[in-house]
């Protein structure tokens, strides 16, 4: 059977995607966040799942206004990156897991978490990034990944709660897919950030460092925590980091193991948290 | 029953609800439609043209043409949305964050690299003012 072996969450900021594409790792500027994601890179050589299933966002690059799926399912063979007004970013395309990703649709919707199923979809900077920061710039992604998107534009957009349990129905979809497949589960968006009106800039390391610590120790409570916290605390963007919450709930019941914890600020208009789990 | 939107009190803040993006509709399509290369190159060589074949409110009009993104984003405008017009003038998003806060773009950069905006003043409208905060 397939099972679920760890977690990993990660900022998706499109600057740090651009600083990669043009070589400017090395950059005073940005030297300090990717020095902070090298370890994870060596982890991630070291435990290559068979799948990725990567929750993130779109940012009206595959879903305009015409259609705004609250949790939508890549279920094709492959993905291509969107171009988000400078052209495609020179990475490769994504390739999915359409068995898989069907299977986990059938049995998320049979537990009442309606889906959107999605056989054609291109994957922006929120997918991107976050392979390239834990694989580098290789010329294929090292695994299948099946992109799930969750409406964080407009709202309301799904609560915690909400995403937390819909993390446990992803669980137990993975784990009664008949194949024996390593999976992991990553959770991308946030931190704090706003990227809207006067309070752009918006920062709040305390509150951050707080929801690092409760997603490890406690997330039944973190997912408790309303909407409104995060958009006072971490800002109107800030809210990105409900889609952490389905990855957290994905993991076992068990306390996991914490294998990389990273904190950086800032990655342009954002603060930028990692972490990786693993289930023990 | 009104709905419940306890995101109004928070400052320089507008939530991007139902309300909004039923107002901002055609602006934000707009703004998507510039995705396109062709479509970029006829916005550049007539703002002011291609903007008359969307059913915009003549308000929403002169905001993107003043480049206002604030009044864009009171009007209905998605961030994520009208980032697709500081794309087309070659901007970056660093600059188009800084001028939505009355910041020049280095004092906002810098701003940022000593930590970003704190908190502290900026959870509730009237806060700073010295007046009572809800908390």
């Amino acid at each position: 059977m397939a099972r679920i072996t760890a977690s990993v969450y990660t900022s998706h900021v499109p600057a740090i995607g651009a600083a990669l594409d043009l070589g400017k790792t090395t950059d005073p500027y940005w030297q300090p966040l990717f020095k902070g994601y090298e370890a994870s890179k060596q982890w991630m050589r070291d435990n290559t799942p068979d799948v990725i299933f990567l929750v993130y966002n779109d940012h009206a690059s595959a879903f305009s206004l015409e259609l705004i799926p609250t949790f939508a399912i890549g279920c094709a063979a492959e993905f291509n990156p969107a171009d988000e007004g400078w052209g495609p970013r020179p990475v490769p395309k994504v390739i999915g897991h359409p068995e898989l990703a069907s299977h986990i649709a059938q049995s998320v919707i049979q537990d009442d978490f309606d889906l959107t199923i999605v056989n054609r979809m291109d994957v922006d900077h929120g997918l991107t990034v976050p392979l390239s920061l834990m694989c580098g710039q290789p010329e294929a992604w090292p695994c299948p990944v099946i992109p799930f998107a969750v409406n964080v534009v407009q709202y309301p957009v799904p609560s915690g709660r909400r995403c937390y349990l819909l993390g446990k129905a992803i669980r137990k979809a993975i784990e009664s897919f008949d194949r024996d497949l390593d999976v992991q589960v990553w959770g991308t968006g946030g931190m704090s950030h706003q990227l809207q009106g006067p309070r752009a800039g918006l920062i709040n390391k305390e509150f951050d460092n707080a929801f690092l610590d409760r997603l490890i120790a406690d997330p039944e409570g973190q997912a408790q925590v309303p909407h409104i916290d995060y958009v006072r605390e971490a800002g109107s963007e800030g809210i990105e980091l409900v889609m952490w919450l389905i990855a957290r709930g994905a993991m076992s019941e068990r306390p996991p193991k914490v294998v990389r914890r990273f904190y950086h600020v800032p990655a342009s208009n954002t603060a930028v948290g990692h972490l990786i789990l693993e289930n023990t | 029953m009104a709905l419940d939107k306890p995101y109004k009190d928070v400052p320089g803040t507008t939530i991007f609800d139902a309300e909004q993006s039923r107002l901002g509709y055609h602006l934000n399509q707009f703004c998507m439609s510039l995705m396109k290369a062709a479509n970029r190159e006829r916005f550049r060589a007539d703002e002011r043209a291609y903007l008359d074949e969307w059913p915009m409110t003549e308000e929403q009009k002169q905001a993107v043409l003043a480049r206002d993104l604030n009044r864009c984003i009171a009007l209905g405008g998605n961030i994520y949305f009208l980032a697709k017009i500081g794309a087309t003038d070659g901007k970056s998003f660093q600059y188009m964050a800084a001028s939505m806060t009355g910041m020049s773009q280095e004092e906002y950069a810098a701003m940022m690299l000593a930590g970003g905006r704190s908190p502290q003043g900026n959870r509730y409208i009237g806060e700073q003012a010295g007046k009572k905060a809800n908390d």
